[in-house]
């Protein structure tokens, strides 16, 4: 299977502080890689060198031409409304505003077309940055913390729209997140990023939809803690939000 | 290593250099001194004769004539209180009226469609009626630079303090910050970048009002200098007069500079290239 995402040996450091310090990583064509890592560990540095915002010190990076980034906050012009965040960039033409107008339906926003951004709730915002990520048919979404600002349920309800919207569209994903629970539930692959490496690279082999009362879910879910330097008393709390942060 | 990937690139940032310390300086200095050279040059060459402009030589010359036998230090301070003092009536006179005409829904319906009218007018059409109104002595001049530089500070502060973001200002009123503090702790910090660009503003319009007032029969200042200049044809003095308000306006410009950087430490310095 070819590849979307290649990364050998990158650094990139701030001061006399590397957050990342030799990095390998591979990722497939539709392959859905989360990335955890505590605050400060170097994953949004990370997705923002694959965006072409930051420079790399030293390493290989390649990355497909089209790559689209949702930010942790949506980001929308405030002067625009919300189809013309959506196509913002794309050339002004009828069937440039037909596939901002399907992107939007397709995060059920068909009817907000014309809303200005400062009345969409978070989640609606955030489900027109989305659009306006899919929109421009990605072969790379990076996905910083998409989540990290919206209230428990409208995350769940994001969570799902994204696991939709992948399983349509195939892009390679990476997402950043602190959520383990999240990484889980969403990926492919969960690494963890610490001192400026990947610790851990584990293949999610549960069916999907998953189910987080499945030993084998909250095994993982331990371990992937357990190198976030979290321990967990026995027995691990069994709620949603449980291990959040 | 990009053979092995042949539909994959490098991602390239479209990033700003970070600039070696001191390029700054150098380049904010290289305009004004092209200009210098250029006018150098183009005196030396005779394309300026004497008559139109004199050169850098004979206007250096003149200004160290003038300054030695004391004239222009005495005409530069008489002109400087003027226009410091006009433009600090003007300045809080355009803050005041900013802060209550954006701050408060009646200041706005009662002031502002007055304040735009009066603003319409051209300052120097008010000097005739000014004369009139208050003799030919100093508070017709300062009074005129005060309602000159009043106009760009206002209309700079009303729309700075619209800009506030409301959300904090509700947030601010539920810790129970009353009207004034309000105005003082949140309000004008938030629309400090544009109160900064009003001062300027109304700094370089404080000199031009300085001319004019300088024309109500004076008899000291830099502007009585460029008259009697004028009558004698020395274009040499006519050319310092000139070059030290051009002075007076970038020093009025590296002060706002230097007040952005003291009033606002919390603003990111360079920020939106």
């Amino acid at each position: 299977m070819s590849v979307a995402v290649h990364i050998e040996g990158l650094r990139r450091t701030f001061g006399a502080r590397s957050v990342l310090d030799g990095l390998d990583l591979d990722i497939r064509r539709g392959e859905f890689v989360a990335l955890l890592g505590a605050s400060g560990t170097g994953k949004t540095t990370l997705l923002r060198i694959l965006g072409a915002l930051e420079r790399p010190d030293a390493g290989t990076v390649l990355v497909p031409e089209a790559r689209t980034i949702v930010f942790q906050e949506p980001r929308l012009v405030p002067s625009k409304r919300a189809l013309g965040n959506v196509i913002v960039g794309l050339p002004r033409t009828a069937e440039s505003r037909e596939r901002g107008l399907r992107a939007l339906a397709e995060v059920g926003l068909a009817d907000h077309a014309r809303a200005w951004p400062h009345t969409l709730s978070g989640g609606e915002a955030q489900r027109v940055a989305l659009a306006r990520a899919l929109v421009r048919e990605p072969d790379l979404l990076l996905l910083d913390e998409p989540f990290a600002a919206l209230d428990a349920l409208t995350r769940l309800r994001m969570q799902d729209l994204v696991a939709d919207l992948v399983r349509t569209h195939r892009p390679a994903v990476l997402l950043v997140t602190h959520d383990v629970e999240e990484a889980i539930k969403l990926a492919d692959r969960v690494a963890v990023l610490r001192d400026g490496r990947l610790v851990t690279d584990e293949t999610v082999a549960a069916e999907r939809p998953r189910d987080a009362t499945d030993p084998a879910f909250t095994a993982l879910r331990r371990r992937l803690l357990a190198d976030l330097g979290v321990r967990e008393n026995e027995p691990a709390v069994e709620s949603i939000e449980g291990g959040r942060r | 290593m990009t053979t092995a990937y042949p539909d994959l690139v490098v991602p390239r940032p479209d990033l700003p250099r970070p600039r070696r310390r001191g390029v700054t300086p150098v380049l904010r200095t290289a305009g004004p001194l092209a200009l210098l050279a250029g006018w150098w040059v183009a005196s030396a060459t005779g394309v300026l004769t004497p008559d139109v402009l004199a050169s850098p030589a004979t206007v250096a010359k003149a200004a160290g004539e003038l300054w030695s036998d004391g004239q222009l230090t005495d005409a530069l301070g008489v002109s400087l209180t003027r226009a410091v003092l006009g433009l600090l009536f003007g300045l809080t006179a355009g803050l005041v009226l900013g802060v209550v005409t954006g701050f408060s829904r009646l200041g706005e319906e009662l002031l502002d469609s007055p304040l735009q009218l009066l603003r319409a007018l051209p300052f120097l059409s008010l000097v005739p009626l000014f004369m009139v109104w208050f003799g030919i002595g100093e508070t017709a001049r300062v009074i005129l630079i005060a309602v000159a530089t009043t106009f760009p500070m206002y209309v700079s502060t009303a729309g700075g303090v619209r800009t506030v973001d409301r959300r904090l200002l509700e947030a601010m009123r539920s810790f129970g910050l009353g009207r004034w503090r309000l105005v003082a702790e949140v309000v004008l910090p938030g629309a400090l970048p544009s109160l900064l660009a009003g001062f300027r503003l109304s700094m370089t319009l404080s000199v031009i009002a300085l001319i004019a007032a300088e024309e109500i029969n004076s008899t000291s200042g830099i502007g009585y200098l460029m008259t009697q200049a004028q009558s004698f044809s020395r274009t040499d003095i006519l050319s310092v007069c000139v070059l030290i308000y051009g002075l007076l306006g970038l020093a009025a410009d590296l002060v706002a500079r230097g007040a952005e950087r003291v009033l606002m430490p919390w603003r990111p310095r360079g920020a939106a290239r």
